[in-house]
């Protein structure tokens, strides 16, 4: 692997012991991967925030570097364990907290915005068409790739922290265009009404191709909350790093011929659906994974005003899309109707399971895939829906 | 027998090889603390990690392993090196970052459980 003269000195210690390490990443990975040469980065979303995730060895390593290495390029970060200012309302116990928020400490001390959302794109990390990033979070890897056409590979917490103490990633996988053509088609003949079916259809087609790049033909359109939805869940049940969609994505033209193809009717919907839901009634009610954009807020605060939420419910979003939504009028609705917002975290990555529920109710496949995981059981339906769980009474 | 491979990160050790056939998943599989082995199904379930030369394919499951074996390390609990088949991320980044002697690229099915494996750079003998 070919490293300029820059490289070396980082890689030497000269330029401190945090750069070292981090070059010394990027440089095992890039033998790995059989990449020529590095290339400079215009941004890095670093994945690895929650303590439940990191524990007390991931906080001592970040600490560790945080003691002379500093971010090179703009570096924004994901969601916490918790809301970082309203984490006692939340439930969250005091030992944890603490804990939580030495990580977020090292992280300022590295230079990384606090910015504390799975869903930077629509936070002010927006990188443009072509760029090269390296960015963890596996929704957002998803969505950059696709929708906007910016480069990179799925990275994790410590890899995208080294390309912004160095500025650089390995030039391998996704930063290739010829790693970027689809390698199966799929014929899409349910009809899609809402995001949560794109994100039915995401979990379908992310089980059955893998890490492959999968090529969506035959729907008309579709929303930012559509694709936020459908990158999550290719990404949770999958490995999937970037899809297209014939006539929508900016790069649908790339050589989508004679490819294999599966095809996704109403028969693969009703059948998602059902697999995405256990038995129970709810006992909270979650939505925003990924974080709620804008619109979204605004249709909570539609669906929520002038009525009483029954049971727990968490609007997941980032501080700057709740500072638009406090602009727009949406925040005082939603807070009136009794509905928290989580900001900061999710239902993902805040220890819930941990918190007495049992059964959550959510819009998001990927939420329900994770739950299951930290043992809960789950009922996947459409934000209207939630919206109506949370409010019923019994 | 002596083994050539690639050096993921360069050091010297030397131990009892612990082998596993197939892939392991450090977050959620082996114990942060003890380095004992916790993954069902894993054939080395029960047994540590601690003070072994680690022989097995390529790591699996979240990156969060790395992490894992960073934990080991500080509790003393670490590997003393890893061979792999074909390194991946996760115990790349975990073996640099821990600063554990770490060779891929080698058959790692020529190397038999228990016995004594010396790890120097890229070569593995044994």
């Amino acid at each position: 692997m070919h490293l300029t003269r820059e490289e070396e000195r980082m890689v030497s210690g000269e330029q401190g012991h945090a750069t070292r390490k981090a070059m010394q990443i990027l440089v095992a990975l890039g033998e790995i991967y059989d990449a020529d040469r590095m290339v400079r980065v215009s941004s890095v979303q670093v994945s690895g925030v929650s303590y439940k995730n990191l524990g007390d060895a991931g906080l001592e390593f970040l600490s560790d570097l945080a003691r002379d290495g500093r971010a090179r390029v703009k570096t924004t970060l994901n969601p916490a364990g918790m809301s970082l200012t309203g984490w006692r309302s939340q439930g969250i116990e005091k030992g944890f907290a603490e804990k939580q928020l030495k990580v977020i400490e090292a992280y300022r001390k590295l230079g990384v915005e606090i910015s504390c959302t799975c869903t930077p794109y629509l936070a002010g990390n927006e990188p443009s068409f072509g760029q090269h990033i390296a960015w963890g979070e596996s929704s957002a890897v998803v969505y950059a790739n696709s929708v906007i056409g910016a480069r990179t590979n799925r990275e994790g917490g410590p890899s995208a922290l080294a390309a912004s103490l160095t500025g650089r990633t390995p030039l391998y996988g996704l930063h290739i265009q010829e790693n970027r053509v689809p390698t199966v088609a799929v014929d899409v003949e349910a009809q899609l009404r809402q995001p949560e079916d794109f994100a039915a259809m995401g979990y379908f087609v992310g089980k059955a191709v893998k890490d492959g790049i999968p090529y969506f033909r035959g729907v008309g359109r579709a929303t930012l909350e559509d694709f936020k939805s459908l990158s999550a869940a290719l990404a949770s049940s999958g490995g999937v790093a970037m899809f297209h969609f014939e006539g929508l994505t900016p790069e649908s033209g790339l050589g989508a011929t004679g490819l294999e193809a599966l095809t996704f009717t109403k028969k693969e919907l009703a059948e998602t659906d059902s697999t995405l839901n256990d038995e129970g009634k709810p006992d909270f009610v979650s939505v925003g994974c990924p974080h709620c954009s804008l619109t979204e807020l605004a249709t909570l605060a539609r669906l929520l005003s002038g009525r009483r939420v029954k049971r727990e419910f968490w609007v997941c979003c980032s501080g700057e899309v709740k500072r638009r939504g406090d602009d727009a009028g949406y925040s005082r609705l939603i807070e009136r109707s009794g509905a928290k917002f989580a900001l900061d975290t999710c239902m993902v990555v805040a220890p819930v399971e941990e918190l007495g529920y049992r059964v959550v109710a959510t819009n998001s496949a990927k939420a329900c895939h994770y739950l299951r995981n930290a043992g809960l059981r789950v009922r996947f339906m459409p934000l209207e829906e939630c919206v109506a769980e949370a409010t019923r009474s019994d | 027998m002596k083994l050539k491979g690639r050096a993921i990160f360069k050091g010297k050790a030397e131990g009892q090889a612990l082998v596993s056939s197939a892939p392991i998943s450090f977050y959620g599989g082996v114990n942060p603390d003890t380095g004992e082995v916790v993954e069902r199904g894993s054939e080395l379930v029960g047994r540590s990690v601690r003070g072994r030369v680690l022989v097995f394919p390529h790591g699996k499951g979240s990156t969060v392993g790395s992490y894992v074996l960073y934990r080991l390390a500080k509790n003393g609990a670490a590997p003393c090196a890893i061979v792999n088949a074909k390194c991946e991320t996760i115990v790349a980044v975990g073996a640099i970052i821990s600063e554990i002697p770490c060779v891929d690229l080698v058959d790692v099915g020529k190397i038999r459980p228990g016995v004594r494996v010396r790890v120097d750079g890229a070569t593995v003998e044994f």
